[in-house]
């Protein structure tokens, strides 16, 4: 595996109980890449983000992120399921936003920043807090540092979101749906937070329907249906000349 | 023409509202309610006033120090068998709620008997417990023989404690499932462990669900201490019997230990408040009656 490719995703493969909900999905993407997956609810776009951090347990096929394989340890042919604190250990170097934004509602804003740091990460609260205020103004919520999040409006908690996934200094951030919950005018600001983070250079996978997103920040694209990968490629190829006809019709679809 | 002027008129002065009065509706119905409960509560008074009672001894005894004691015993009672039953119930609802079945089973089985049976034949189990086992411990470490260990209060105690377990058990669970799935996903992926997790995430938000009903068996707890007057642990109620049964003034003594339940009570109201309204914080439902 080459050095930079960051997420390696290889046949994964997952149902829930008789729904093939994932069928041998295969992926890559690299250090400080953009990759924006899309296509129709149910095609598994979200169970396979959560596969990558493991709040999903893959049936079959491996993924690995930074070139450590994800919940296993493997011993010769036999893969041994790692113990909860090997895996949280795995899943702080991945931040996730939700699509329902899951901002800790008894913590004001900056102390949702400051949990993982100080509780995980074992930092000190000073430096803590002062990583978690830089943040929260980069996301340009400095105002709203002490505010609870039940105080917010939706695209303020989302970008408390995106700064609580930061505050982690992960390597790689998962996007599951991040503006699908959002009133339409509060889309935009949410967007421009996550452009900002992609010119940074941090290495993001979305699941999204916002094709003009997809279109102008993605790297690449991936076309998902029915738990398998359709088309995979670079955004301008997958979006404006699609190979597949389920693709094309998808992305038709979508901007009428 | 007459007519659509007159019209006009009328309407000009039909909109004109500014020096209209309200006139509030009339409760008769309530009021007369109100009257008859008055004049009910009334002879209630003089009926205990009129009364053989002799409000000279609940003044005397009010305050009297074996009355204060057993208040005192009441009071630790109370936070001894509450703090068991917080442990327990945590544990159990823990372990019910835990992948592992034996443990699920262990916690629905400990809920199904000292759930089931009732509180007073479980403080006389607990006391009479040297019957079937003459001596505690491990042998060869150390053994104690039963009737020294199993004293009226740590009978009261591990029956009262054991038996609150399993109650809280069903109020933490609820707590517990209270909390939105997106909450613990949240928590795993900022890297928390199942502990960190349920200590820093969870139990903190299922807190608010949980303290109004931990509050009433709280208050549940420090009535059902008087219970354990049967064991002749000498709570209020067990005192208060004591003196009744030397000066035959049962009800005046019963008015005083029904006294100091009702300040404890109270005080425990105030406290449980105190408590909603620290865990309610970042709940716009809670600051909104504040």
């Amino acid at each position: 595996m080459t050095k930079d490719i960051l997420v390696k995703a290889i046949d994964v493969t997952k149902s829930f109980d008789a729904f093939k909900a994932l069928d041998k999905v295969s992926l890559e993407v690299r250090r400080g890449e953009v990759a924006c997956i899309v296509g129709p609810s149910g095609s598994g776009k979200s169970t396979f983000l959560r596969c990558i951090n493991l709040l999903e347990r893959m049936d079959e096929g491996a993924i690995w992120v930074n070139d450590e394989l994800m919940g296993y340890r493997r011993e010769g042919d036999n893969l041994h399921e790692l113990a909860d604190k090997e895996i949280s250990r795995q899943r702080r170097r991945i931040g996730m936003v939700f699509q329902r934004f899951n901002l800790f509602p008894h913590l004001t804003a900056v102390e949702n920043v400051m949990e993982g740091p100080i509780q995980v990460l074992g930092q000190p609260a000073a430096k803590a807090r002062e990583d978690a205020l830089a943040l929260l103004a980069r996301v340009g919520l400095s105002e709203k540092a002490n505010h609870y999040p039940s105080e917010l409006s939706g695209g303020q908690q989302q970008r408390v979101a995106i700064a609580r996934a930061m505050g982690m200094q992960p390597d790689l951030i998962l996007f599951d749906e991040p503006t699908s919950a959002l009133d339409p005018e509060l889309v935009s600001e949410v967007l421009d937070v996550m452009k900002d983070l992609a010119a940074s250079g941090m290495t993001m996978i979305v699941v999204t329907h916002e094709m003009g997103f997809a279109r102008n920040v993605a790297n690449t694209v991936t076309f998902m249906e029915a738990g398998k990968v359709v088309e995979t490629g670079p955004a301008s190829e997958v979006l404006s000349a699609p190979k597949s006809a389920r693709t094309a019709e998808f992305i038709r679809a979508v901007h009428n | 023409m007459s007519a659509s002027t007159t019209v006009a008129a009328d309407d000009s002065t039909k909109y004109e509202v500014a020096h209209l009065k309200l006139v509030p509706k009339r409760h008769i119905g309530r009021n007369v309610a109100a009257g008859i409960v008055i004049l009910l509560m009334a002879a209630l008074i003089r009926a205990f006033s009129v009364g053989q009672i002799e409000w000279s001894y609940v003044r005397d005894f009010l305050f009297a120090p074996v009355i204060l004691q057993g208040l005192v015993n009441t009071l630790v009672m109370t936070v001894a068998a509450m703090a068991i039953g917080i442990v327990l119930g945590v544990v159990i609802a823990i372990m019910r709620i835990s992948g592992n079945p034996v443990l699920s089973w262990i916690a629905i089985g400990y809920l199904w008997i000292f759930r089931g049976a009732p509180a007073l034949l479980q403080l006389m189990l607990w006391f009479n417990l040297a019957l079937i086992f003459p001596t505690l411990g491990i042998p060869g470490l150390f053994e104690f023989r039963t009737v020294d260990i199993m004293t009226p209060f740590v009978a009261a105690m591990l029956g009262l404690g054991i038996q609150q377990g399993a109650y809280t058990s069903e109020v933490v669970r609820s707590g517990l499932l209270s909390v939105d799935s997106g909450q613990y996903e949240a928590a795993r992926t900022i890297g928390m462990t199942q502990m960190k997790m349920l200590r820093r995430i969870v139990l903190p938000q299922a807190m608010r669900v949980m303290v109004p009903p931990v509050g009433n068996e709280v208050i549940g707890m420090v009535k059902l201490t008087s219970l354990a007057s049967v064991i002749q642990f000498s709570e209020i109620l067990h005192n208060a019997q004591v003196i009744y049964y030397a000066n035959t003034r049962v009800l005046e003594l019963l008015l005083v230990a029904s006294f100091w339940y009702l300040v404890v009570v109270s005080v425990l109201s105030v406290i449980q408040q105190r408590i909603e309204r620290y865990y309610g914080r970042g709940s716009k439902s809670i600051r909104a009656s504040m």
